[in-house]
């Protein structure tokens, strides 16, 4: 399938993005809602608590849920418009088959479903078993996530099964596993208010996580200091004790810079070096190279702030690192996260009240979405599919031969490559826009475009399913029961609210009904997500993200139970580490040595400028449901490029031109947004927009070695003024 | 414990809108927001600074009104202006030193933030107080307030030779004890040297 089935402006027209600016029956239709349901935000990896109103079966506006002790009813303006996808014109209420005459045309489900099944085993016995390939998303519930791994493996029988969680955790997640043993966040988020220095690398909390900021300030409030790494003065910097403007992929910089000063100065600790860690030489070899001077050159920043940051963290009682995608996305993504767990263990300070470590969750099951199997290498229970005695006890738990479980495929951008030069054929998807949010956009479109046979599940007609054969209309997270993990590791219940809308279908009934068709109808034969829920407590049972002990009833009584907890009479664990019993066989942490290296691109005298991306406030991702949403385009209504005025005026570009970026893949043309709160030799540009206005269409198809996360942060570009587009 | 009351502390902004969202939610006045959220100077800083009515204990928006339109519940919340009476003038709209009320063409009178009525009259805290994502605004007691946050709450202000006491209270540092907004002449401005620009990430970049 060459093209799309129809014109763009077609599809829009028929599909969306349209905005919804009203809740069902409107904004006066109101009297006492039927019922008040409490359950949570669908939007980021804070997984906020929410009560959602129902009147007539309809879901028509929200209550805050101040019970919630995570966000006492705190919300972002995503969370405050969520219900505004409900009831919208554009849901998608009957499947689809791409017809190249006429557009996409309504089929009925069997039909649908049907095909899809007949072409995946067509695919595979014409290419072989791992042409056929699965993607899936961070977004998904527990369920869905763990139901999607077993499809793949024990249905498809394939190999190639990834999840775009692959363009946001996976760096912290390796590197948190080779240092500390164990993939989550260290600690519960009320131990950041009790810590008294806190440090912010690469996170744009005001706007990526919003409610995290709350729990900042009132570290503040206690004496805490803030010190915060960003090549943007974000809102959080602004009033920062430290605001360290570091270069993007330079953070190694700082923290080596910092950790030198801190050997220097004796502020790290030994004992503990020596009775809890490995590994502490290496990091100490590189580590003595990184002078302030030097450390600043890598960082791009004065040596000064590095001294000035090691002054502040070094000597600290208690101490609380938080990173996110700033220094994950990058080639050297698990470096950058190493280095900066490495500040951490090197003072001691995990483990205990006030202090610790966090990685922040971006989508919203950033998570438990990545504990339950449906990563390329891994089974559920955040198990290692390599592992012969996890393959062994997986293949029991699913009543099938361990010989049968395929091994480690493609991560999401080599299996787009894949694609690409034709080695797989065809996709299933669910909860995954690629053509949006996948770097180097037109390779990305050009590759679903080449493939044989392709079919989506997902409410809206997202970007990506443009190019499907078959679209299924599946449901929203407040249509259907489960279970997420928030960014501290506590799993949480989202309740069904309402139905899905009459012709579309939850997903995890769509899943079970193909596996039926491709002869899996035994290990599929769930009533409910609840089901699937309890084979979860078995699967992970004895495995590192262990929820034996967690039942729904148990997360309503505790407001969420945090994993590992291995039995229902073990209370959770919301610290790791206690008692500095970190996560591997030895018990102890594992230094990692990571010296910095460059980019994949670099500037150059051709394109000179570093470009980053990133997100706004008031939209979720490849923006397949907030782009819908009126009042939240409103707010922000399309991409701006962000420049600093200096550059501008060295390009001779005025605020609100519209400006042509330019990399080596491809050109976009936006407005610019002049501003000082960026360092001159960068320009930002967020990415949740398609096509014409894709950040991604410019960012490079390159990845880091271990964790396969694209290199989102940092490219080079040309920026020149544009006329405005037609 | 004493009474539930508003604090603003302008520092914790962090400008994501939740407040302006929320606002549009409550029941009154659905699909309309009423509280300001103004972006300083977006070029020099990602500062930003929301706007509820301060709800004066005499309130100049209704001293000003040639309709009597705007009055007090008793419990000291200033209302919208009552349609009947309205016309529209905009007295309050340029006598507020807040900059709150606005004049809706739509519906030909003065709007404004009421400090969710219906929700405090029953219980609970306004729209925008409960969602805020940073705690810039808080509905709680004094006491929570003071155990909780550095600096002090006013609620005293003085603009030029007007004295203003406010049901709303603004967090400023411990030695403030009242607001103090006065015109500057601009010859003393150029007297002064240039303002800072603090937030220039070049500057920051180069001072070091």
């Amino acid at each position: 399938m060459a093209r799309l089935p129809a014109s763009i402006p077609d599809l829009v027209a028929k599909f969306g993005p349209h905005l919804n600016r009203e809740p069902a029956g409107g904004w006066t239709t109101r009297g006492e809602p039927d019922r008040i349901v409490p359950t949570h935000c669908c939007f980021c990896g804070q997984q906020c608590g929410i009560q959602l109103k129902v009147k007539d079966e309809k879901i028509v506006g929200f209550e805050p849920w101040e019970a919630f002790p995570f966000n006492k009813g705190k919300l972002c303006p995503k969370g405050v418009k969520r219900y505004m996808q409900d009831e919208h014109p554009d849901r998608l209420l009957t499947p689809l088959a791409r017809d190249e005459a006429r557009g996409f045309q309504p089929i009925d489900w069997d039909t649908a479903l049907d095909r899809t099944a007949r072409e995946i085993r067509r695919i595979q016995s014409a290419y072989g078993q791992d042409a056929f390939a699965v993607l899936t998303g961070a977004s998904l519930t527990n369920e869905k996530a763990y139901l999607m791994g077993k499809f793949a493996r024990v249905a498809v029988r394939t190999a190639n099964i990834d999840y775009n969680g692959r363009l946001c955790m996976v760096s912290a997640a390796a590197a948190s596993k080779k240092i500390l043993g164990i993939d989550r966040s260290a600690n519960p988020w009320s131990d950041i208010p009790k810590a008294k220095v806190i440090l912010v690398a690469g996170a744009n909390i005001a706007e990526c996580a919003p409610i995290t900021t709350d729990y900042l300030w009132q570290a503040r409030e206690n004496g805490a200091k803030l010190i915060v790494l960003d090549p943007r003065m974000t809102p959080i910097a602004r009033t920062a004790d430290l605001f360290i403007p570091v270069r993007s992929g330079g953070d190694i910089g700082v923290f080596y810079g910092m950790l030198h000063v801190m050997v220097q100065r004796g502020w790290i600790n030994r004992d503990f070096i020596a009775a809890h860690t490995t590994g502490w030489d290496a990091v100490e070899a590189i580590v003595e190279r990184y002078t302030p001077e030097y450390a600043a050159r890598v960082a791009s920043v004065p040596a000064s702030m590095i001294v000035r940051a090691a002054e502040m963290w070094g000597p600290a009682d208690t101490s609380f690192l938080l990173h996110a995608r700033g220094i994950e996305h990058h080639s050297k993504g698990v470096e950058n996260c190493m280095a900066a767990i490495n500040l951490v263990v090197a003072t001691g300070r995990i483990g205990r009240e006030g202090c610790g470590y966090a990685m922040i969750t971006g989508q919203g099951n950033g998570q438990g979405g990545r504990e339950q199997g449906q990563k390329c290498d891994q089974l559920p229970g955040a198990r290692d599919l390599e592992n012969p005695a996890h393959r062994e006890y997986i293949a029991g738990v699913w009543g099938v031969e361990e010989s049968t479980i395929p091994h480690t495929g493609l991560s999401a951008v080599p299996l787009l490559e894949a694609i690409h030069d034709g080695r797989i054929k065809g996709l299933l998807l669910l909860c995954f826009n690629p053509a949006v949010s996948l770097p180097d956009g037109d390779f990305i479109r050009e590759a679903l475009g080449r493939l044989e046979f392709f079919t989506v599940i997902d409410f809206f007609m997202s970007e990506t399913a443009r190019y499907a054969d078959i679209v299924l209309p599946g449901s929203l997270m407040e249509e259907d029961e489960g279970t997420t993990t928030n960014v501290e590791g506590r799993v949480i219940h989202h309740r069904q609210v309402v139905q899905p809308p009459e012709g579309a279908r939850q997903d995890w009934r769509i899943i079970c009904d193909l596996a039926k068709r491709l002869g899996a109808a035994d290990k599929f034969a769930y009533e409910s997500t609840h089901d699937i829920f309890e084979e979860i407590r078995v699967a992970s049972k004895g495995g590192v993200a262990d929820y034996a002990g967690i039942t729904w009833d148990r997360i309503d009584r505790e407001m969420g139970v945090f994993w590992p907890c291995p039995s229902l009479d073990h209370p959770g664990t919301p610290r790791l580490y206690e008692g500095w019993q970190f996560g591997h066989p030895d018990g102890k942490a594992h230094f990692q040595p990571a010296d910095w290296r460059p980019a994949a691109e670099e500037p150059d005298a051709e394109y000179p400028i570093v470009l980053t991306t990133g997100r706004v406030v008031s939209q979720y991702l490849s923006g397949t449901q907030t782009r819908r949403i009126g009042a939240l385009v409103d707010q922000y209504p399309e991409p701006r490029c962000e420049i600093h005025p200096r550059l501008a005026a060295s390009l001779g570009i005025a605020d609100d031109d519209f400006v042509r970026v330019e990399s080596r893949r491809g050109a976009i043309v936006v407005r610019a947004q002049i501003v000082k709160t960026i360092r001159p030799d960068t320009v930002f540009v967020p990415y949740h927009w398609p096509l014409e206005r894709s950040a991604n269409t410019c960012t490079i198809r390159a990845i880091d070695p271990i964790s396969k996360i694209p290199e989102f942060k940092i490219c080079a570009v040309r920026v020149s003024r544009a006329p405005e587009p037609s | 414990m004493s009474e539930l009351a508003f604090f603003i502390d302008y520092s914790r902004c962090i400008g994501c809108q939740a407040c302006v969202q929320a606002c549009e939610e409550c029941d009154t006045h659905r699909g309309r927001s009423l509280i300001h959220l103004d972006t300083i100077e977006r070029r020099d800083s990602v500062q930003t600074a929301p706007q509820v009515c301060m709800h004066c204990e005499d309130p100049i928006c209704a001293q000003v009104c040639p309709a009597d339109a705007i009055k007090q519940t008793a419990e000291g919340v200033v209302q919208s202006s009552l349609k009947p009476r309205c016309i529209g003038c905009s007295n309050c709209v340029l006598a507020c030193p807040f900059g709150v009320p606005k004049y809706d063409g739509g519906v030909d009178q003065m709007m404004k933030c009421d400090m969710c009525y219906d929700r405090t009259s029953t219980g609970r805290r306004p729209m925008c107080a409960t969602v805020c994502p940073s705690g810039a605004l808080a509905f709680t007691t004094i006491e929570e307030i003071m155990r909780t946050r550095q600096g002090r709450a006013v609620n005293d202000w003085q603009f030029g030779d007007q004295h203003v006491r406010t049901k709303v209270f603004v967090l400023v540092p411990t030695e403030v004890t009242r607001v103090h907004v006065a015109v500057i002449p601009l010859s003393a401005l150029r007297r002064s040297q240039p303002p800072a620009d603090p937030y220039d990430v070049a500057a920051l970049l180069e001072a070091h």
